[in-house]
């Protein structure tokens, strides 16, 4: 069935995306117990970033590879500035305060970012200027088949990429040893030799990189910008990270990948099952509004949004710790 | 009313009025006069303008009055009030205007628009409040932005919210068979609907405040207070945590919901435009600027707020065009810096707020190896 292939593709993608903004929050989370409001804007200032090169570099006759990668180059250290700075600035004096101050200072931050970004590239939408020609493969020999672009390929690949990148930094790795000690004790870790506050910047630093490349994965695929796009990612990518179980690095990946599907099958299907038309047959009543208008869903694609909102709060309700969570976090 | 002054007003005045109650009366009259007088000036010197602005201004009082049951009493970050106020808009709108052709009276539609507000709140905070702060805070981000998503689409396949439309010619507040929309005349004397309007509002915003200051010291607020501080302990008194933590949020849904259904009279339109996240977050920086629990503190904060908007438009764009001869920085923006700058500094040098309670100061003041 070719909606179902199509959508699952497009669900893929997305949700790759997802996935990495998701390990952001759920690294910070787990090594400070800090819900990192403002990563959704810095996954933001990534995308833009990257258009202005873009923009700038698109007609300088440089192969399009080398300006993709030039972008990400500028996106990266850009995100790792203000990552590093958000946290020495923002959440770091206030590590002892109550939780309520480190987030309303985060909930400040990301405010700031977002007008500063107003400031630097305007209200509307920036189109990006499409350097890679877009190209489709089919993915069965049908006629309307499902299709899977080139785009689509190079963020699955780079997503995976990165994951496979981040669990063996976390798990092969000196630096990786001093995460996880800082995350399970910081003050044992401290005795241990370890520098509590170097291992929080750094895992600022690759939660904003990780960022950076989402920003510009989810900014090519859809081919623009937008100084607020940052606010719904961030909060997707958020639930993403406590469906999977907030802290836990695999959990990320799956509810990352989870709501990216649950979306675009969402989107593909809701419509459908939700039709007035179709509902008649099972509760007679909606014939007056099928007859009028036999396309009308009660919950239609403009609804995608609200999906992962309504997934975390089921989630949060039924099961806190999450699927691969183990501790539960009922802390006040 | 002297038992009003000296549990409540105390700690904010001067020791030498504290010693002369009737230094104090004399005070309280003088502002009373002062804001009573105060919209014919501002109509005869034609700045009608400014009632206006002064009327939303205490619409956001009422605003960051109820959230700080929320956040200030109870200690709960709620991103989504904006969503509570909405509900109470469009359930004014939908029950008052040609929409669906009724015209309930004002005084019947508030309390059902407050109690659907308050019976959202329960849904929404019912299986929140159990888990820990900062889950909380962002499921009430995504709620209130589920509800702008649904406020924006519900027009299809039943009209019901007119989408991003909106809902317009929402009928006046009449009561006691004078509308507040149209222009009184007594005599020679012309009274505009916006003034009339702020009176009213003014005359709430008294019963408000009482209502508030009641509830803080109450057996209620005290319970709030100590479920803030130290939610174990309060649990250990014989506290009930979970439904105190949920009145807060039904009380503080109530007033937000009230807030809406003025709105929506006063302003005579409403559209999903007017209840984004911004607007949940400038309320929220009312609240923490004036200080957090304290009610004089976020009546301050929120006034502030109201205006600052206002001035720089008044100030700092025709400046800028006289510097520069364009306006690099809109107010617009400014004052969204200005609102982010403002919580981020002051949480880091002053968290209790700027009036802060005596309380929240101590509480609010960095702690060794906190909740760990």
């Amino acid at each position: 069935m070719d909606t179902f292939l199509q959508q699952l593709v497009n669900g893929l993608t997305l949700g790759c995306v997802y996935a990495v903004v998701a390990l952001g929050y759920t690294m910070v989370y787990g090594i400070i117990q800090l819900i990192n409001f403002a990563h959704g804007e810095v996954v933001m200032i990534g995308a833009m970033v990257a258009f202005s090169v873009i923009t700038a570099l698109a007609g300088s006759g440089l192969p399009p590879v080398a300006i993709l990668l030039l972008s990400l180059l500028a996106a990266i250290p850009a995100c790792m500035f203000v990552g590093f700075t958000v946290e020495r600035i923002a959440y770091k004096p206030l590590r002892a305060a109550p939780r309520l101050a480190p987030l309303i200072t985060a909930i400040g931050v990301s405010i700031i970012l977002q007008h500063l970004a107003l400031l630097i590239w305007g209200r509307n939408y920036i189109t990006v200027p499409q350097i890679v020609p877009t190209q489709s493969y089919a993915l069965t020999a049908s006629a309307n088949s499902a299709t899977i672009t080139n785009i689509q390929i190079a963020i699955i690949i780079l997503s995976v990429g990165m994951m496979a990148g981040l669990i063996a930094l976390v798990y092969k790795t000196r630096i990786g040893i001093a995460m996880r000690a800082t995350s399970q004790n910081a003050s044992v870790a401290g005795l241990m030799g370890i520098n509590v506050n170097s291992v929080i910047s750094f895992t600022f630093l690759i939660g904003a990189a990780l960022g950076a490349v989402a920003g510009v994965m989810i900014g090519s695929y859809y081919g623009q910008a937008y100084y607020q796009m940052g606010f719904l990612l961030g909060l997707k990518a958020f639930s993403a990270a406590v469906l999977g179980g907030i802290g836990n690095l695999g959990g990320a990946v799956l509810g990352g990948i989870l709501i990216g599907l649950i979306e675009a099958f969402g989107a593909g299907y809701m419509g459908d099952v939700t039709n007035v038309c179709t509902l008649n047959q099972y509760f007679p009543g909606f014939a007056g509004l099928c007859d009028a208008n036999a396309n009308s869903s009660l919950l239609g694609s403009n609804y995608k949004e609200v999906y992962a909102f309504v997934i975390l709060i089921l989630v949060l309700r039924f099961r806190p710790s999450g699927l691969l969570g183990e501790r539960v976090s009922d802390r006040a | 009313m002297t038992n009003l002054t000296t549990n409540y007003v105390d700690h904010i005045l001067p020791p030498h009025v504290r010693k002369h109650p009737a230094v104090f009366w004399v005070g309280v009259v003088l502002i009373a006069v002062a804001l009573a007088v105060m919209p014919f000036v501002l109509v005869a010197n034609s700045m009608t303008a400014w009632v206006r602005i002064t009327n939303f201004a205490i619409l956001f009082v009422f605003l960051s009055l109820g959230l700080n049951i929320v956040v200030g009493f109870a200690g709960l970050l709620d991103l989504g009030y904006i969503a509570f106020y909405a509900v109470g808009a469009y359930v004014y709108a939908l029950l008052a205007s040609p929409h669906f052709g009724l015209h309930l009276p004002f005084w019947i539609i508030l309390p059902i628009g407050a109690a659907v507000a308050c019976l959202f709140g329960v849904i929404l905070g019912a299986p929140t409040l159990k888990l820990r702060g900062d889950y909380l805070a962002i499921v009430t981000l995504g709620f209130g932005e589920i509800v702008r998503i649904f406020m924006n689409n519900l027009s299809e396949p039943i009209n019901i919210t007119n989408g991003p439309k909106g809902i317009s010619t929402i009928d006046s507040i009449k009561l006691f068979g004078m509308d507040f929309g149209a222009t009184t005349r007594i005599g020679d004397f012309a009274v505009a609907g916006l003034v009339k309007y702020y009176y009213l509002l003014m005359f709430m915003l008294i019963i408000v405040i009482i209502l508030n200051l009641r509830l803080q010291n109450s057996r209620i607020g005290r319970a709030w207070e100590a479920i803030r501080e130290d939610e174990l302990a309060a649990r250990a008194m014989g506290i009930n945590t979970t439904s105190l933590k949920l009145l807060a949020f039904a009380m503080g849904a109530s007033f937000g919901g009230l807030a809406g259904g003025v709105f929506a009279a006063i302003q005579g339109f409403i559209s999903p435009e007017s209840f984004t996240l911004t607007e949940s977050v400038m309320i929220l920086a009312m609240v923490v600027l004036g200080g957090m629990g304290n009610i004089w503190g976020v009546l301050l904060g929120a006034l502030l707020l109201s205006f600052m908007p206002e001035f720089l438009r008044y100030t700092v764009e025709p400046a800028q065009k006289w510097l520069f001869g364009r306006a690099i920085i809109e107010a617009e923006v400014l004052r969204m810096l200005i609102f982010g700058f403002a919580m981020v500094a002051m949480m880091l040098f002053r968290p209790a707020g700027l009036l802060p309670s005596a309380v929240r100061k101590r509480e609010l003041a960095p702690q060794q190896n906190d909740g760990e």
